[in-house]
């Protein structure tokens, strides 16, 4: 019996192509070292006014520079922490109806909080960008009068560079949001209207061209059972139009986390955008390879935030046969 | 005697086209009477959907119009269910999903919860898919989607059953199995209802009456037969009843000898010669 099992899964193993396996598999890492080669092998012959180009060992040994910064930050911040909780004893032992303050620690963003600074500029501003998009989305797609009227609107904004659009909401931020006691800093806001601004147009395109394309057939079922309008469109609408309209938030997202980058250098906000920017002004010989650092690690983060959109996808699309990739 | 439940009256309709408006209809008068199973039958091309489609209000007609149990119908409605030839669920939807659209539609207020689910799983059961009840279409085959397709239209308690080709799409033999359901149905029920076929055979064993259509442009009724063979009716015993064969033969002549639509290569090599000039024929609607 147990002899058997072996013979099949024998079977079964070599029935495996191990030719599509090592294309698969292995193909990808030797075009990621093939990369590797050629950047080490070239780097050390350009030379810039801050030395010469990194080599990717010189960019990894950054990364550890950057955790060990993350660290001391972090320790600092719990001295801090100590300290004052050590104070506010005091005082309350001499004192108990004493009035203690409780700061927060004001640290220099590390690399690693600016990363978790654009994530959620970056999230906030699709988030935003996505709430405004759906539903106009939605309406252009079932109104083809209402389509006529924007459509103008999308070709004429849909271009417009992030670069563009940053000067003009810089200074309408500064003059619309004043607030004696700001709840979000003025460049996170200025971040992240620009990249709703400029995320917003395949969201809405792909939503309306999917909400257009619904089967004809499937609209006459509604007709004939006579579905009221909200039924309609969550029951016929929305399911047919699912996978346009992730397409478009795909499209977007990846749109959002380019503008950001940009949005960043520009106004300031503590993210990634800002870190490239901070290292390109310092100009020491550490800067070169923190910019690589903070480019792969730009694209790798990327790369996540596509394959959250896709898992999401599967999650909601009704057909899960569909291939999504 | 039963009186007219379902009448059209010089029903005709007319399609713009970049070339003037096509005539796709003319002058079609039908009065059908309650529980009454008529089959539209024609060459393809010949406006048979169309008159399907104007009596479910999805079209509306040019001139004339239609009238069931006295009311004039222009709009698309619950009482006169479609069964769509492609079957037309809802893919996001289960079998049971599919069903409770429609009735959820037409009973609010008059069935509790629970009596809906009832009559739905009733519904399901009468087309034979109990089995298959929480299934997506996808995981259904082409035969088991019709049957969910009619109990959806079934279950709206319509007061005409329109079926728009309904086993056009299936192979011989699931077809076969779905028009003797249907049969049985249509015993327990006694539904009005307007077939579309292009089937002899499936229209002389389902109907009471089977309207042959001309050839479009302008397309009109061009003979109605009837077929007063006693129900229940078995398809066995009919192969070789002489009446069922006289009444095949008639559908048959109709079809190929009066509206002949196939005509040799000869022919239509003459015909072309003759009206070369003339531009081409506008493409029927189906």
């Amino acid at each position: 019996m147990s002899n058997k099992l072996a013979t099949l899964k024998f079977e079964q193993l070599k029935a495996i192509k191990w030719r599509d396996v090592l294309i698969s598999t292995l193909m990808p890492v030797i075009g990621v070292l093939a990369f590797i080669l050629l950047w080490h092998t070239a780097a050390p012959n350009i030379n810039t006014s801050l030395g010469d180009f990194p080599q990717p060992k010189q960019v990894f040994e950054q990364w550890g520079n950057l955790v060990d910064e993350y660290n001391t930050e972090q320790d600092r911040a719990d001295a801090f922490y100590e300290r004052q909780e050590k104070r506010n004893a005091e005082l309350l032992a001499q004192d108990p109806a004493a009035k203690i303050d409780e700061r927060e620690f004001n640290g220099r963003p590390t690399f690693f909080d600016k990363i978790e600074t654009s994530l959620v500029t970056v999230l906030s501003g699709f988030f935003v960008a996505s709430v405004i998009a759906i539903p106009v989305g939605i309406l252009i797609g079932l109104s083809q009068p209402l389509y006529n009227a924007i459509n103008p609107l999308i070709q004429l904004f849909k271009p417009v560079s992030p670069l563009a659009w940053l000067p003009l909401v810089t200074i309408v931020v500064s003059a619309v949001y004043v607030s004696d006691s700001p709840m979000f800093s003025k460049s996170y806001i200025i971040s992240l209207l620009t990249v709703s601004l400029c995320s917003l147009w395949p969201t809405m395109i792909n939503t309306a061209v999917g909400v257009a394309g619904v089967s004809k057939d499937l609209i006459n079922v509604s007709r004939v059972l006579r579905l009221g309008w909200f039924t309609h469109v969550m029951k016929i609408v929305l399911p047919s139009a699912i996978p346009m309209m992730f397409t478009g938030l795909r499209i977007s997202l990846g749109i959002a986390w380019m503008v950001l980058i940009a949005a960043e250098m520009l106004s300031q906000n503590p993210g990634l955008g800002k870190f490239v920017w901070d290292e390109f002004q310092n100009g020491s010989s550490d800067s070169l390879s923190r910019i690589c650092l903070a480019i792969l690690v730009i694209g790798l983060i990327g790369f996540l935030l596509d394959r959250i959109i896709l898992i999401l996808q599967t999650y909601i699309n009704w057909d899960k046969s569909a291939v999504v990739r | 005697m039963s009186q007219i439940h379902l009448e059209l009256t010089k029903v005709g309709i007319e399609f713009p086209t970049p070339k003037g408006p096509f005539c796709a209809l003319r002058d079609v008068d039908l009065k059908i009477k309650k529980g009454e199973f008529v089959s539209l039958i024609g060459h393809s091309g010949c406006g048979k959907s169309t008159v399907l489609n104007i009596v479910a209000g999805l079209y509306q007609a040019t001139t004339g119009g239609v009238v069931l149990n006295g009311r004039e119908v222009n709009e698309p409605g619950p009482e006169r269910a479609v069964v769509f030839q492609n079957h037309s669920l809802l893919p996001w939807l289960t079998a049971y999903e599919n069903v409770e659209l429609g009735v959820k539609r037409v009973f609010k207020g008059k069935k509790t919860k629970a009596e809906m689910r009832e009559w739905i799983e009733h519904n399901l059961e009468l087309v034979h898919m109990t089995h298959a009840i929480h299934k997506r279409p996808d995981e259904l085959s082409g035969g088991m989607k019709q049957r969910v397709g009619i109990a959806r239209a079934l279950a709206m308690e319509p007061q005409v059953l329109l079926m728009d080709e309904p086993f056009g799409a299936l192979d011989a033999l699931t077809r076969a199995h779905l028009q003797d359901s249907l049969m049985e149905i249509q015993n327990d029920l006694g539904n009005t209802v307007i077939m579309i076929t292009h089937d002899v055979d499936e229209a002389v064993l389902l109907s009471d009456r089977i309207v042959m259509m001309t050839n479009g442009p302008a397309a009109t009724v061009g003979e109605i037969l009837d077929v007063p063979l006693a129900r229940p009716r078995n398809r066995l015993e009919l192969a070789d009843n002489a009446e069922y064969n006289h009444y095949r033969s008639a559908v048959l002549r109709f079809l190929y000898e009066k509206q002949k639509k196939i005509e040799s290569i000869d022919a239509k090599r003459a015909e072309k010669q003759l009206d070369k000039s003339e531009p081409e024929k506008t493409k029927s609607v189906a």
